[in-house]
């Protein structure tokens, strides 16, 4: 099949050919950078908390003075822990996804505000804690009994920490950050260990590079590490669990106030975390179908009538010894160089696209490998538009030719 | 000559219903998903109090050290006023009225017994809070200057509030018991929610937040309630940088009513001179020029409280929506062109190409009034799932009359830009070779 004689008829419909061209560059800088942005909110959504999620339930109540949170702790403890399926009752400051407690910044230095690391979340946890949370130690030792220790500022003076590797690398790139010291403000932290994984409360605030900068500090309970319990059951108990253990608290401390907001499975405060993120992905997912939708109606459109509008002359090529197949291929073909120089305008349109959205909204750049990908999409739509005016066209009889019209 | 074009602008669309359907499916479409969207950002950016939002101003002195740095994602702590500062503009009282204030959450015990203890979130304000902003009392009246000065504990509530403590609203007079004090109530106010809370500090939901009860600054102070905004301080200094009558912590946000011009430009030399005095007096040192006064709705461009998700998603639909227009566009010529022999024969007869031009375009408008009435269908659809979101803002997502009336102008303006070029491309077919080639 030779490409000059339809480059030559595309030239007489320069206004549709352009048209077509311009919809599929449009659609194809869109789907790009669309199927990027599902790809980078996905990504955060996946983000690895570290903890055993579906085993883990957190309980909070506020409302009591600070001078009873000894007593209150010690009442709360034994009260949950009688509840049948509960596997541990711990203290916690903060669980992921749920409300951040405490979020300072560190240095490498004392006191001051020069060398600093950045802001960390502070995970306080109370003996067991760990062991609850279920994380995984990749380098040092574990919390000891004498490291919990009782908070006298936020966090116990002088802690021996657990800090993620994500933080590690970060604050020490390259070397071993056992035994390393940081600062906040006056307050001296020594790291004993590195977990594999531990997601601060609020991912999303601090940025893709600090998802993870925590620091899991054992602190013995009662001053500011108290109120916040963790609860950890079989994860198909977990749900009942956690409703007898809210009802609990009206009978073992009467005084406080349940948090109900914050008391919930971590499971389920993952998903309320992440909900605009989700519907941002369904959004985008919906623009990409229904925008690809438009694109092809479109070329079907354009096709039909440049079939109807082509009857005779396929009539008449039919009568001098063109094959169905032909006819079948030239629409084809005709597609599949308009898509082309439509596919070539949108790769520089979704680099364009791209940069923008880098301006404005903190993207990074887009990948080469999504622009083959966007094309091979086009292709195919394009192809599967143009088959069924193609194959009306290819049924047009040679008669046609000795008819007018 | 317009019903004529309307009748046969009708009959060519029932020619071919699919290609018509396909149009005003692809312009709905396009319409419905931009207005969705426009709604979103229109109800976001709307004025809270259109009555008096020209006349209200949010004044700011700028008392951060030099050395001073803010860091990363907070608030800045400049947007507040410390609580000198604050007591200074009250007594200087060169607005028609003014007030300072600070949220806070308390936690309510209701008097009827068997009810649980609730969490209820208010503003600790002066006496001017009521009068300025128009809040509409339903019992009683706001609280004098002299209970400010006095740190009287008094308190206004909401209905809302009053009818879940003691199970009705006329309780002035009755005490109420918030966090650790009782107070005797003397105003309930009925339901005021300008949506942004534009007068509250940074870090609230400014879309969902609605204030339960109203208690006097003075005893927030002396009683050093919890505050619920902002309190930055920047001072090693205890008691200046953590204290709330402290010089150098931040947290009471104030408004001032102007009426005139003379009195805004006024107000400005004020906070200017205000800011000079105090840097004479080395309790500021950045220049006296950094005091500034936003008027209502500056205020809310300046502290921008559209979310980016929000604009990605606008940026979105419009691009969707000018996808759809390529695409009619290209239907449209493919539907016109087809109509040559028609078209030929009309401008045979006499027609000149003008009438053509408006046949056509009547026949575009006709596609697009078809698409609005489709768009706003979708636009409700996607508005009621904007509602059903976990955002701040979903509450307030509401078409009201001026949207709607826009989103018949969008798609009818949509759909004839639409239409130009095709029809201009038609109206320009040679009559005589059209003619004659069938």
């Amino acid at each position: 099949m030779q490409i000059r004689p339809i480059l030559a008829a595309l030239r007489r419909h320069r206004l549709a050919t352009l048209l077509i061209a311009m919809e599929i560059a449009l659609a194809c800088a869109v789907l790009c950078n669309a199927c990027f942005l599902v790809v980078q909110r996905w990504k955060l959504i996946q983000i690895n908390s570290g903890v055993d999620e579906s085993a883990l339930a957190v309980l909070t109540v506020n409302g009591f003075d600070p001078s009873q949170a000894a007593d209150l702790n010690a009442r709360m403890l034994t009260g949950l822990r009688t509840i049948p399926g509960m596997q541990s009752v711990t203290l916690i400051n903060q669980v992921p996804f749920g409300t951040q407690a405490g979020a300072a910044g560190i240095s490498h230095d004392p006191g001051s505000f020069k060398n600093t690391i950045g802001v960390v979340d502070f995970v306080l946890g109370g003996p067991g804690t760990y062991q609850a949370l279920g994380l995984k130690l990749v380098e040092g030792r574990l919390p000891q009994a004498d490291d919990y220790r009782p908070a006298t500022n936020f966090a116990p003076p002088d802690a021996q920490v657990l800090v993620s590797r994500a933080l590690a690398d970060h604050a020490w790139p390259g070397e071993s950050p056992l035994g390393k010291d940081f600062w906040c403000d006056k307050l001296h932290f020594r790291v004993m260990g590195v977990v594999d994984h531990l997601a601060r409360a609020h991912p999303h605030d601090w940025g893709t590079q600090a998802t993870e900068w925590t620091v899991f500090t054992p602190t013995l309970p009662g001053g500011s590490l108290a109120g916040t319990y963790l609860l950890r059951a079989d994860p198909h108990d977990l749900p009942r669990v956690l409703h007898n253990a809210r009802d609990a608290v009206a009978k073992i401390a009467p005084d406080v106030v349940l948090d109900q907001e914050n008391s919930q499975t971590v499971s389920d405060l993952r998903t309320t975390y992440f909900e605009s993120d989700r519907i941002m992905i369904n959004l985008l997912l919906g623009v990409i179908v229904t925008l690809l939708g438009v694109t092809a109606l479109g070329i079907v459109g354009l096709a039909s009538f440049w079939v109807q509008q082509r009857r005779r002359q396929i009539g008449i090529r039919r009568a001098i010894g063109a094959t169905r197949g032909d006819i079948l291929r030239y629409f084809q073909i005709e597609n599949f160089l308009i898509v082309s120089g439509g596919i070539v305008l949108g790769m520089a349109l979704a680099f364009g696209l791209n940069l923008l959205l880098m301006q404005h909204y903190e993207l990074p750049r887009l990948p080469v490998h999504y622009l083959p990908i966007g094309a091979l999409t086009l292709w195919g739509l394009g192809q599967l538009a143009v088959l069924g005016p193609a194959l009306r066209a290819a049924a047009v009889p040679p008669v046609v030719a000795t008819r007018s019209v | 000559m317009f019903a004529y074009y309307m009748e046969l602008a009708l009959r060519s669309l029932k020619r071919n219903p699919v290609l018509t359907a396909l149009m005003v499916l692809a312009i709905g479409l396009g319409i419905g998903a931009s207005m969705t969207m426009i709604t979103v950002l229109h109800v976001m950016t709307n004025d809270p109090l259109p009555e008096r939002s020209a006349h209200l101003y949010t004044p700011h002195l700028d008392p951060l050290p030099l050395d001073y740095t803010h860091g990363g994602n907070g608030p800045d702590p400049a947007d507040n006023l410390t609580w000198p500062d604050a007591m200074s503009l009250l007594r200087a009282h060169r607005g028609v009225r003014q007030a300072a204030m600070a949220g806070g959450t308390l936690l309510a015990l209701p008097v009827q017994s068997g009810l649980q203890a609730l969490y209820a979130a208010g503003r600790y304000t002066t006496a001017d809070f009521f009068a300025l902003f128009g809040v509409p009392f339903e019992y009683g009246a706001g609280w004098s200057a002299e209970d400010d000065a006095a740190g009287a504990h008094v308190v206004v509530l909401s209905d809302e509030l009053a009818r879940k403590l003691f199970g009705r609203a006329d309780v002035v007079g009755r005490t109420a018991r918030l966090g650790e004090l009782d107070y005797r109530v003397v105003g309930v106010v009925s339901r005021w929610d300008p949506a942004p809370q534009f007068y509250a500090d940074s870090t609230g939901s400014q879309f969902s937040d609605i204030d339960t009860f109203f208690l006097p600054l003075s005893v927030a102070v002396n009683e050093d309630l919890p505050v619920s905004g902002n309190e930055s301080g920047w001072s090693d200094d205890e008691k200046a940088g953590s204290s709330k009558r402290g010089a150098a912590m931040s947290w009471l946000q104030f408004w001032v009513q102007l009426d005139t011009p003379a009195q805004v430009a006024d107000y400005r030399r004020y906070l200017v001179n205000y800011s000079a005095q105090q840097k004479a007096l080395g309790r500021f040192q950045r220049p006296p020029t950094e005091a500034a006064l936003f008027g209502l709705m500056d205020w809310l461009a300046h502290r921008n409280l559209v979310p980016n998700d929000v604009h990605l998603q606008l940026w979105l639909a419009l691009g969707f929506l000018f996808v759809c227009m390529v695409n009619i566009v290209a239907l449209l010529l493919a539907k016109f062109l087809r109509r040559s022999g028609e078209i030929s024969v009309r401008r045979a007869l006499g027609a000149r190409r003008r009438d053509i031009f408006v046949q056509l375009g009547v026949e575009s408008a006709l596609i697009g009034v078809a698409g609005g009435t489709l768009g706003l269908a979708i636009a409700q659809l996607g508005l009621w799932s904007v509602r059903h979101r976990p955002d701040d803002y979903a509450r307030i997502a509401q078409m009201d009359p001026s949207m709607l009336a826009g989103t018949f102008v969008l798609a009818v303006l949509a759909s004839v830009l639409a239409g130009l070029l095709p029809a201009w491309r038609a109206c320009r077919v040679a009559p005589a070779l059209q003619l004659k080639a069938s």
